[in-house]
């Protein structure tokens, strides 16, 4: 069975730089995708292809069986997308903010109102509503993103760190929330909190420099590691990430 | 239809959202009030029209306009709400168009705010209104033909003061290509074929008859199809990002 998002063969070159070298994977509805990876492996790059903002040099990216390059609005119209970094018009508050991203959405009148309360009451946004984005902290900014990303109900998510820079109990409560819309959707969370996994994910891909190096559920990843029964997250991530040669195998 | 408006609002909001925006617009009304008056010597003339505003609006507008289109694409840019935008199903068309006409808008506003000066000559004398609607709207007209070449400066780039001095550079080139300080040493080196073609680049020359009253078609096709062809250069530049 195909997924709701499905990449294959994914490339991306920034100059000489390789940024993303052949990502295939399929997420079907109901998983929760872990996607790990250190600093500058292409977790972010294979995200904005996933979303449509990057076009891939090589390979297609498909949510719901549209090809985000050749039917880049019917795909976009599925995804909810939460940038890295939670960037967002700063000047504007939450709900002008959320009504814009309504209005463009085509969620126009009741429909929108609707869309939008139950998007501010699942990130809790209703104490900031009318505040300036840029005089938020960093954990509502990520929920005013948050909430733009699920505003429409969509049937595949794209989370760049939702939870980065998120206090315990804010974590706690976007893990909630990821698991809450699991049901119906396939998510894919970028993160590099390997105790995540465990909390939200289904499955996990390590990827380094541009390549999966490991894909499995946190039981089947942890009994990577020839010769250990059973080994930390932490010590397969290192393990796969620094051994080239392991992975090729 | 119904994005490209949902884009201006939000870019409206975002110019009108900051105190630079009321800043801008008094900055503009004092520089082509001191144009007018002081350079333009509208008092000495001893006539009733608003000839010297308009001869010199071209000049204001040069540093305004690049300052209202500045922020366009580079400050999405720097702050990574392109991202957002671009993920959003829309075109990058409807993008491209609500931008410039949200900056249009506001121009349009600044250009509304001199009315004071219209009012003015109609209290010293019977000015031809007509004329001056008409120059009103000719200016107009190359603000926004000027606001797409700014438009462009600044989806090259997210840096703004980069943006701004592309922006001032290429429409200072837009603007003299119809004067003497061009044309001259086009013509003493091309010829007057030469000299003419260049000449009709500029937006000075076909702010001529709208500055007499005089609506011709040329002109309206002139700036109709160089704010098609800014734009589309702003559409490529952002598709090419998105590429590379």
């Amino acid at each position: 069975m195909t997924g709701l998002l499905q990449l294959d063969g994914l490339e991306k070159r920034f100059g000489a730089v390789v940024a993303v070298d052949g990502i295939s994977l399929s997420v079907p509805a109901g998983e929760v995708l872990g996607f790990l990876g250190p600093n500058g492996a292409g977790k972010s790059t294979t995200m904005k292809m996933a979303s449509g903002f990057l076009a891939p040099d090589a390979g297609t990216a498909r949510i719901c069986d549209f090809d985000v390059v050749t039917s880049p609005i019917a795909a976009k119209k599925l995804v909810g997308y939460l940038p890295e970094g939670a960037p967002a018009w700063g000047e504007m508050t939450p709900l002008g903010f959320l009504k814009f991203c309504a209005s463009v959405r085509g969620l126009t009148g009741a429909d929108g109102r609707r869309a939008i309360d139950q998007a501010v009451a699942r990130t809790g946004l209703e104490s900031v509503i009318d505040r300036a984005i840029e005089t938020l902290s960093k954990g509502f900014k990520r929920r005013v993103g948050l909430a733009q990303a699920i505003l429409h109900d969509p049937r595949v998510l794209i989370l760049d760190e939702p939870t980065d820079g998120l206090d315990p109990n804010q974590k706690h409560h976007v893990r909630q929330l990821i698991r809450d819309m699991a049901a119906e959707r396939a998510i894919v969370v970028s993160t590099h909190i390997l105790e995540e996994v465990d909390a939200v994910c289904s499955r996990a891909i390590i990827i380094d420099r541009g390549r999966i190096v490991a894909d499995g559920t946190a039981d089947e990843l942890r009994k990577l590691i020839p010769g250990k029964r059973k080994s930390s997250l932490e010590d397969v991530f290192h393990h796969v990430t620094t051994t080239r040669e392991l992975a090729d195998a | 239809m119904h994005n490209i408006a949902a884009i201006a609002r939000r870019e409206l909001g975002a110019y009108f959202g900051t105190p630079i925006a009321y800043v801008f617009l008094v900055v503009f009304v004092i520089l082509c009030g001191i144009m007018t008056f002081y350079v333009g010597d509208l008092l000495g003339r001893g006539t009733a029209d608003l000839v010297p505003f308009f001869t010199y609006v071209p000049w204001v507008l040069l540093v305004f306009v690049p300052a209202v289109g500045m922020r366009l694409w580079a400050e999405e840019k720097k702050s990574g709400s392109i991202e957002l935008l671009m993920t959003l199903p829309i075109t990058v068309s409807e993008a491209v168009i609500g931008k410039w006409l949200a900056g249009w808008l506001f121009i349009g506003v600044a250009l509304i705010a001199t009315f004071s000066l219209w009012v003015t000559v109609n209290i010293l004398g019977s000015p031809d209104n007509g004329v001056i609607l008409v120059s009103y709207l000719g200016a107009f007209a190359m603000a926004g033909v000027l606001l797409a070449v700014a438009g462009c400066a600044s989806a090259l780039t997210h840096n703004q003061v980069i943006a701004f001095v592309i922006a001032v550079a290429l429409s200072f080139l837009i603007i003299t290509s119809g004067t003497p300080l061009v044309l001259d040493a086009v013509r003493a080196v091309g010829g007057n074929v030469l000299g003419d073609a260049i000449s009709s680049l500029s937006v000075i020359a076909h702010f001529e008859q709208p500055m007499h009253g005089v609506i011709v078609l040329a002109d309206v096709v002139y700036a109709v199809a160089m704010v098609v062809f800014w734009l589309f250069a702003t559409g490529l530049a952002i598709e090419l990002k998105k590429a590379g």
